[in-house]
């Protein structure tokens, strides 16, 4: 592929011919302001947050402009920030951003932009449309669209990452507002949970029902696994609280989902602190479980195995590992079957 | 795609699929007894009958024969057996497949041959719907028949691909959690190995007899011959066919050992139940689909007295006369490296920040995409002449209609998991059986019904669900649900070669409840 050199704020990097120049900036390490703009979706330049003066002139939305050979770009002056300062307070006004009462507080890259320029909300008397507030027909999602900027990242979201096609804008200018499916309730309408355009929105118009409530944002912490449901092998990064409640999971960019789940690796984690988990050994004293030491659970099932194997041989005990352990945890009990056991009778679900 | 209801099973590769398809104008054919949600944007849907895979593979194979639309360089350099198969497939002309698998229209198997060979490379996606059948192993090579006869082996975007159901049946195999194997696949009944494995574990007289698989332990365990079993995170009693035989096997144990997160239906048997950490609470590394190597985090901190299952397994051993002295999963994978080949070079630290793919012999190697690119594992790769046999249970008088099994989206698997998760158990919560509005006509059985299920084997009651996406003559259960378990209706007939069970197809009569 070809490759093109350009200045962007006077530090010369490289690219390749066809990136955009946001594309160019991110490769660079340099973040252009964007709130439309995603690296997953296709690129609308409808937000205008991305604006860049090109070779001292033109203003171009760095999302959609294609970076040039010997270009020179300036991504902030004077006349950029009032432009950036103007546009956010735009959207300050125009919907209804209480950063106390979301669940995005925190996380949310609109609150970010507006700490970062200093914008306040102003007039009080700009004219608002009643927009759709749904915390009931999705026991998935919560939606409030006084928070939503109309970026439509959920729109791309949904049609190119999950391909569900759900979401879509309708009516025109200050009318346009967003509607699932032909105008449905979310929890009424053809979603099917994944969570994708939550993960993707970034403000608090579209939030986990599951979440709330479960602490703040810049408290949690996190931590990366694989999810257990299926052989695609999502990566996923969980959010834990600080009473080491599970909150949230987000996908993993890195992973061979890129940042994608369904519905399973989503939402399908609350059975691991359910209160039905097993919490001692149990042994079967007269027909009834009684709960036991560990030390006594060991001692007997290993004495019943080496009684079992010395009158009947190794072949007499069987094993079954699991498709749901790791690598390590198979290993180990394939080992066990033959090397102290002497039989290979050890097999897993497979085949189910 | 064959066999594979992807969009339900493996949600984010079906996602991947759709995007393909839907929004790159790729291709799609597709082949599935229901009218899965893929079949919708497919160029070609071939709603077959239960069973049937091979016939419509081989109908296949006989258009690009016949056409001379093969790889013949592909079929000269790299394989053998061609002869042979050519043979077996003169019968299988469109109108033969058509009457087999119970299709109206030929016309679309010449078609869909035609559009296989014209589009370079097809990759061949395959599940259970493939492999869950008494012809199960045939079914495979089936497929490996029509992608080599392509040519499309060993090439980025072809390949036969299977989908694996659950995140790590790829490194339990690779593991050697199998009876035949010990890990990357190496033979247990071969001296060379028992040496070898007799070194690394500073052991002796390791056994050369492969073992015994799943059911055949579980009908060894009903005749006797098995006396103890110990079960690392597995439910059969919900997961296996013929649900009354695995509960009177493992009732017949003199000791049944469970080591499980939950007092499954399988742990209500046990003598012993051990607690053992949840995924999110262990440390490790799984493999998936892909043969990627991938580390788990501990996430949550586990109860006290609940262990890691190598622990325990460590613990057993120990009393048992071993002298393992694992600090952590770390120290087990430092092992596994120095007797899996294939995973000698992926380290705890390289798959932080790589994705790699087994085989990666050696730290440097950036791991393996695409296997077979030169050769086969055995050097050339062999067709083998396949012959469409019925499936073990066909319908009668008694019982006229085709069951069939799977999962669904919201659920996994026996349910101990996803049924203790809220999202998913409030968005799907009870079973149904699916079926054809015509079938339903004639039952004279409403949606939302309550109706009786029955086979040979038991009958459970469950809603119907009138659907066309179910083929007439056919009926679908999801297994989740152990107050309508699937599993007490299915068949225990094996595949003689992997014997995996025939969950697929069974015989069965749905009967209006008259109260
Ligand atoms: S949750 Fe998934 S399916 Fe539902 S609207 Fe969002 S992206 Fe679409
Ligand atoms: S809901 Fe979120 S992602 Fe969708 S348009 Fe509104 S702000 Fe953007
Ligand atoms: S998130 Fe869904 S697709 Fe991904 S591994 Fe989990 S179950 Fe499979």
């Amino acid at each position: 592929m070809d490759k093109i050199k350009l200045t962007i704020d006077g530090k010369e990097v490289s690219g390749l011919r066809g990136q955009t120049i946001m594309e160019v900036a991110r490769d660079n390490g340099i973040d252009i302001p964007h709130l439309c703009y995603h690296p997953k979706l296709s690129k609308t330049g409808a937000c205008r947050l991305c604006l860049v003066r090109i070779d001292g002139k033109m203003l171009k939305t760095s999302c959609t402009e294609l970076a040039g050979d010997g270009m020179s770009v300036i991504t902030e002056d004077e006349a950029l920030r009032n432009i950036r300062k103007w546009l956010l307070g735009l959207l300050l006004m125009e919907g209804d951003h209480n950063c106390l009462y979301c669940d995005a507080d925190g996380d949310c890259e609109l609150q970010r932009y507006a700490k970062i320029y200093n914008v306040e909300k102003t007039d009080e008397d700009f004219p608002r449309n009643p927009r759709e507030v749904d915390y009931v027909t999705s026991n998935a999602i919560k939606r409030n669209e006084n928070r939503c900027i109309l970026c439509g990242r959920c729109i791309r979201a949904c049609k190119e990452i999950q391909v569900s096609n759900v979401w879509g804008f309708t009516e025109r200018g200050s009318q346009t507002h967003l509607i699932a499916d032909d105008d449905r309730k979310i929890g009424e309408s053809s979603c099917v949970k994944c969570g994708t355009c939550v993960q993707l929105c970034p403000t608090g118009a579209l939030t986990f029902q599951t979440v709330s409530g479960k602490g703040l944002n810049w408290e949690l912490k996190k931590e990366s696994s694989i999810c257990i449901y299926c052989g695609v092998g999502c990566k996923i990064d969980f959010y834990t609280n600080e009473e080491g409640v599970l909150v949230k999971a987000i996908g993993n960019d890195d992973g061979p989902n890129k940042g994608h789940l369904c519905v399973k690796g989503r939402f399908g984690f609350d059975f691991v602190q359910s209160p039905k988990r097993l919490t001692k050994p149990l042994m079967k004293k007269d027909g009834e479980f009684v709960e036991v030491g560990w030390k006594e659970a060991l001692d007997f099932v290993a004495g019943r195995m080496r009684a079992v194997k010395e009158k009947d041989g190794p072949d007499a005990i069987a094993a079954l590992s699991s498709a749901k352990c790791t690598n390590e945890e198979n290993y180990l009990m394939q080992k066990f079957m033959r090397a102290v056991i002497g039989s290979n009778n050890v097999d897993h679900c497979a085949r189910l | 795609m064959i066999g594979s209801n992807t969009t339900e099973n493996h949600p984010v590769m079906g996602s991947m699929i759709k995007n393909e398809v839907i929004n790159q104008q790729k291709r799609l054919i597709v082949i599935d007894p229901r009218r899965i949600e893929l079949a919708r944007y497919a160029d070609y849907y071939f709603p077959i009958k239960p069973g049937t895979n091979i016939a419509i593979l081989n109908g296949f194979m006989h258009v690009i024969v016949k056409e001379g639309l093969y790889d013949k360089a592909f079929v000269e350099n790299r394989t053998e057996g061609f002869e042979d198969l050519k043979k077996t497939l003169e019968k299988y002309t469109p109108a033969y497949v058509a009457d087999i698998c119970g299709l109206d229209n030929p016309d679309d198997i010449v078609a869909a041959a035609r559009l296989m060979a014209s589009l370079k490379p097809m990759a061949l996606y395959y599940s259970m719907g493939i492999t869950q059948f008494v012809s199960g192993v045939n079914g495979v090579k089936s497929t490996a028949n029509l992608q080599m006869m392509l040519g499309n082996m060993g090439v980025e975007g072809g390949g036969v691909n299977p989908l694996r159901g659950q995140n790590n049946v790829q490194g339990a195999c690779d593991m050697g959690a199998l009876p035949a194997t010990y890990p990357a696949y190496q033979p247990v009944a071969s001296e060379d190995n028992k040496k070898k494995f007799e070194d690394a574990w500073s052991v002796k007289n390791l056994s050369v007899k492969p073992g015994l698989t799943l059911m055949e332990m579980m009908n060894a365990a009903h005749a006797g011959g098995v006396k103890a079993m110990y079960i690392m995170g597995e439910n059969p009693v919900m997961s296996d066919p013929n649900q009354q035989h695995v509960i009177e096997a493992l009732d017949n144990l003199e000791l049944l050992v469970v080591q499980d997160i939950f007092l499954t239906e399988t742990a209500q048997h046990a003598h012993v139940v051990l607690p053992s950490c949840a995924f999110l609470e262990k440390e490790g590394t799984a493999t998936n689909t892909e043969r990627r190597v991938q580390p788990m985090h501990r996430v949550l901190k586990p109860g006290r007295l609940i262990k890691d299952d190598w622990w325990i397994t460590m613990q057993i051993a120990n009393r048992m006369g071993a002298d393992w002295d694992y600090e952590d999963a770390k120290d087990i994978f430092k092992e596994i490296r120095k007797v899996t080949p294939s995973y000698a070079g992926i380290t705890y630290k390289r798959i932080e920040n790589e994705l790699i793919q087994w085989p990666c012999p050696t730290k440097e190697h950036p791991g393996t995409k695409v296997l077979h690119r030169e050769a086969f594992s055995r050097g050339k790769g062999l067709f083998t002449a396949i012959e469409y046999t019925p499936p073990f249970e066909e319908t009668d008088r008694e019982f006229p209609l085709i069951l069939t099994t799977g999962r669904i989206l919201q659920q996994f698997h026996t349910g101990s998991m996803s049924r203790n998760s809220r999202v998913l158990e409030e968005t799907a919560p009870e079973g149904f059986v699916e079926v054809n509005p015509n079938d339903a006509g004639n039952l004279d059985v409403a949606d939302g019904e309550l109706v009786s299920v029955s086979t040979r084997r038991g009958s459970i009651r469950v809603k119907a669900r009138v659907v066309e996406r179910i083929k007439p003559n056919a009926v679908f259960i999801p297994f989740h649900f152990y107050e309508s378990c699937a599993n007490r209706l299915t068949v225990d007939c094996l595949d003689p070669v992997c014997k995996i069970p025939e969950y697929k197809v069974c015989a069965c009569r749905v009967e209006k409840i008259v109260a």
